[in-house]
């Protein structure tokens, strides 16, 4: 776990970056995810006074935006494309089977910190339908034994194929 | 690259650049889109170039723009002969580079076969879901490496940029784009030349000019393509629009899903400004514009211009009145142009053929073309740019190849969440802004999601309405609370629970739900749900009063059977079964207990000889 001091340091580095402009919160939240891959209360805390805006501000954009987590993720963060062309080619059925697979459902993380399921509107690779993303790695034409197969690999420690 | 000085100067470098690319050279171009980056287009690259080395041949392999064949990715074309070849595997690339590139010989196995005649098809624009499109705006993109402005240079680009600040006052350019009847391409329609006059009358300084790529309908991925594989064509609309509207700063709002669209245009608004075509005194005139990226925070709500606005100030993405123009208060209370990315990479192309050429495409009130991503249960999925008042017939089977597996059509449905579904009877529809919308549907930014006897409509109108229900900011109540009603009837319905008057009730919500919010995301909520019921009432009735889901969808109202004479009673589905519903020895049929059975679907997948019905 990343220490307190640190956390408050990097998030200074961040804000330092977009000289301080309140407009920036945003993209400031988008930095601090991908620093520690959520937003770990201190650093909000922490860019709330060093924008000059109130804690709650920050909170009522943290929480507005889908693309934020305040829980930490998971090693692995599993989106499922819900789209509506992966809908009607069954991303339910693969939604329903990644859940059963993982113990898990959306917005969850497994115990083990390993897994973090999320579902998104539309990654917007309607051909490959239904999509699952993994990290940045796009899975096409997913099917239930293809689940099985990839987050077995995953789970065993492996590179995704 | 160099300080372009002025539009003179941008001449004679485009001419340089033309006249040290030889088109009789030998190139490999293949496409680098999301699509084919997710068939894994990349490492078939690397292959390439690796090969390419190996038999010591000096060949640019290039990464381009979406070519829009989505279906058949990885797509690669051989230069000069433009050889096209679809479905490229790591292990033909020895082929590849040995016979075509080294001999001209062609690969019969690589090449697009048609599904119908069983011929094989040389070049892309002969592959029947090229023939009838007219690639006005996305045509270039199999030609460009988005990554370099020389590329975007030598087919001419900058040029709109160079006429209008040497030759045109803002009046002039807003009255082209007038005459021209471009229209808001992001699902509005309105007409863009009214807008930018609106905005330059409008008082206030500064004034902003806004790019939104924030496109958030589900199935729809054409700006994305746009953005990624030609960054350049937006960046000039953008700037011609500022010039016109007298706007210094511009903002380009992308969704935060599009990680390799934002690196594109971050790179091609760097290049642009290093080139002196943005920024400071671009081409060497007095005017100054400058553009900004902002990523989006996932949240659909924001592809509306009012909450773009208060997303880019910084705050949570809530829509406010309409009484208020953007184009008199918008960004920072001030004036503000938005137009979605589609729309201003039509601007260069109006501008270098002139507003008459480039009305003669299209309708009487929709002008030019657009492009629309054609997905869902459809043979070739891909984006298709076509000419307004093409009949959607023509797009789902020229062009799509109709639909998968022999299945029958059903629908296909258009505008996203805030569209509706047209059915077969008005397949014939010639597409333009209007016609869209007097058939309860609408043009939106160009999804058009295929449906065949598979999908349940109901199903479909539950699956938007659970969509808008997470995407509802939260402002107006009559959304807030009436899209989330709506949807539990809905999923009443689907589960069973549907009563007698339940459909009354739905419209009775609509109207409350669509009179009372502020936004388009709200007022144009109910239309999947009416578009539904007003072309496939039939289907919602067998929900309520028979307790059937026709379409084989709704879990709660179908079950699952072995047919005994198609089981081989290999056990596979015995395997993959969660619950032990399905049963039985092998090598004789087996069957499925429907009260265990959770009709996940497994059982479907795994059986090999399609033994398992759904009623």
């Amino acid at each position: 776990m990343t220490n307190v001091s640190e956390i408050r340091k990097k998030t200074k580095l961040i804000v330092k970056k977009y000289s301080g402009d309140k407009s920036a919160l945003i993209a400031v939240l988008q930095d601090i995810q991908e620093a520690f891959n959520y937003l770990p209360k201190d650093a909000l805390a922490t860019a709330a006074k060093a924008l000059g805006i109130p804690v709650s501000r920050v909170y009522e954009v943290a929480t507005f935006y889908t693309a934020f987590s305040l829980k930490p993720r998971g090693e692995h963060v599993v989106k499922i494309c819900m789209g509506t062309a992966c809908h009607v080619r069954g991303a339910a059925a693969i939604q329903d089977k990644m859940e059963r697979t993982l113990c898990i459902k959306p917005g969850e993380t497994t115990p083990d910190r390993k897994f973090s399921l999320e579902t998104v509107n539309c990654v917007g690779a309607c051909a490959l339908g239904p999509v699952v993303v993994i990290n940045t790695e796009y899975h096409g034409q997913m099917t239930m034994a293809k689940v099985d197969k990839i987050i077995g690999k995953l789970k065993e420690g492996g590179a995704q194929s | 690259m160099k300080k372009i000085a002025n539009a003179l100067d941008l001449r004679r470098v485009q001419e340089d650049l033309k006249k040290n690319f030889d088109p009789n050279k030998k190139m490999v171009t293949i496409c680098a889109g999301t699509g084919c980056r997710g068939y894994g287009c990349i490492k078939v690259k690397e292959e390439l170039e690796a090969e390419l080395q190996k038999q010591h041949m000096d060949v640019e392999v290039r990464a381009t723009g979406c070519f829009g064949f989505c279906e058949k990715g990885p797509l690669v074309v051989v230069h000069p002969e433009k050889i096209f070849y679809q479905q490229v595997k790591i292990k033909d690339v020895p082929d590849i580079v040995s016979k075509t590139v080294g001999s001209g010989e062609v690969l019969e196995k690589l090449l697009y076969r048609d599904p119908y005649t069983k011929e094989t098809v040389l070049k892309e624009e002969e592959v029947p879901f090229y023939k009838k499109q007219h690639r006005l705006v996305f045509g270039q993109n199999g030609m460009i490496d988005p990554t370099r402005i020389e590329d975007y240079l030598i087919i001419g680009g900058y040029s709109a940029l160079a006429k209008v600040l040497t030759g045109m006052t803002p009046e002039g350019v807003i009255s082209e784009v007038k005459k021209a009847g471009l229209r808001g391409r992001g699902g509005g329609g309105f007409s863009a030349g009214v807008k930018w006059e609106s905005c330059r009358r409008a008082h206030g300084s500064p004034k902003y000019v806004i790019g939104n790529g924030d496109e958030g309908d589900p199935g729809a991925y054409m700006d994305r393509s746009l953005m990624e594989g030609n960054p350049h064509s937006v960046l000039e609309g953008m700037i011609i629009g500022a010039y016109a509207i007298g706007a210094s700063e511009g903002y380009i709002y992308v969704r935060n899903e599009y990680p390799l669209a934002v690196l594109h245009l971050t790179l091609a608004i760097a290049a642009a400004k290093e080139a002196g075509l943005l920024g400071k005194n671009i081409l060497g005139t007095d005017f100054s514009f400058d553009i900004h990226i902002n990523k989006g925070g996932g949240a659909f709500v924001c592809g509306e211009s009012s909450a773009l606005f208060a997303s880019i100030e910084g705050r949570a993405g809530e829509p406010r009145a309409k009484y208020i123009h953007a184009v008199e208060k918008g960004l920072w209370d001030k004036p503000t142009c938005l137009n979605n990315v589609e729309t201003w990479a039509n601007v260069p192309i109006i501008i270098n053929q002139g507003a008459e050429a480039y009305a003669s495409v299209g309708t009487e009130r929709s002008k030019g073309t657009k492009i629309f991503s054609l997905v869902g249960k459809i043979n070739n999925t891909g984006l298709v740019e076509v000419p307004m008042g093409i009949t959607l017939r023509e797009i789902v089977y020229d062009m799509g190849g109709g639909i998968p597996n022999g299945r029958k059509f059903k629908a296909v449905q258009t505008g996203g969440p805030s569209g509706g579904c047209i059915p077969e009877r008005l397949l014939d529809l010639p597409v333009d802004f209007d016609k869209l919308t007097e058939v309860g549907s609408m043009m939106g930014s160009g999804g058009m999601i295929v449906m065949d006897d598979r999908s349940c409509m109901v199903d479909v109108a539950k699956y938007f309405l659970a969509f808008l229900q997470e995407e509802s900011c939260g402002k107006c109540v009559p959304c807030r609370e009436g899209v989330r009603r709506m949807r539990e009837i809905l999923e009443d319905i689907c589960a069973g629970r549907g009563k007698e008057g339940d459909v009354e009730l739905l419209e009775h919500l609509s109207t409350g739900v669509a009179d009372g919010s502020l936004c388009a995301l709200g007022g144009s909520a109910p239309n999947p749900v009416l578009s539904t019921i007003r072309y496939f009432r039939d289907e919602y009735d067998a929900h309520i009063r028979d307790h059937r889901c026709p379409a084989g969808v709704c879990k709660a109202l179908i079950t699952y059977s072995v047919n005994a004479e198609k089981c081989t009673g290999c056990g596979l589905c015995v395997k993959v079964c969660p619950v032990q519903a399905a049963t039985g020895e092998k090598k004789k049929p087996h069957s499925i207990n429907n009260d265990l059975c959770t009709r996940c679907g497994a059982c479907i997948e795994s059986c090999k000889f399609d033994a398992i019905t759904v009623e």
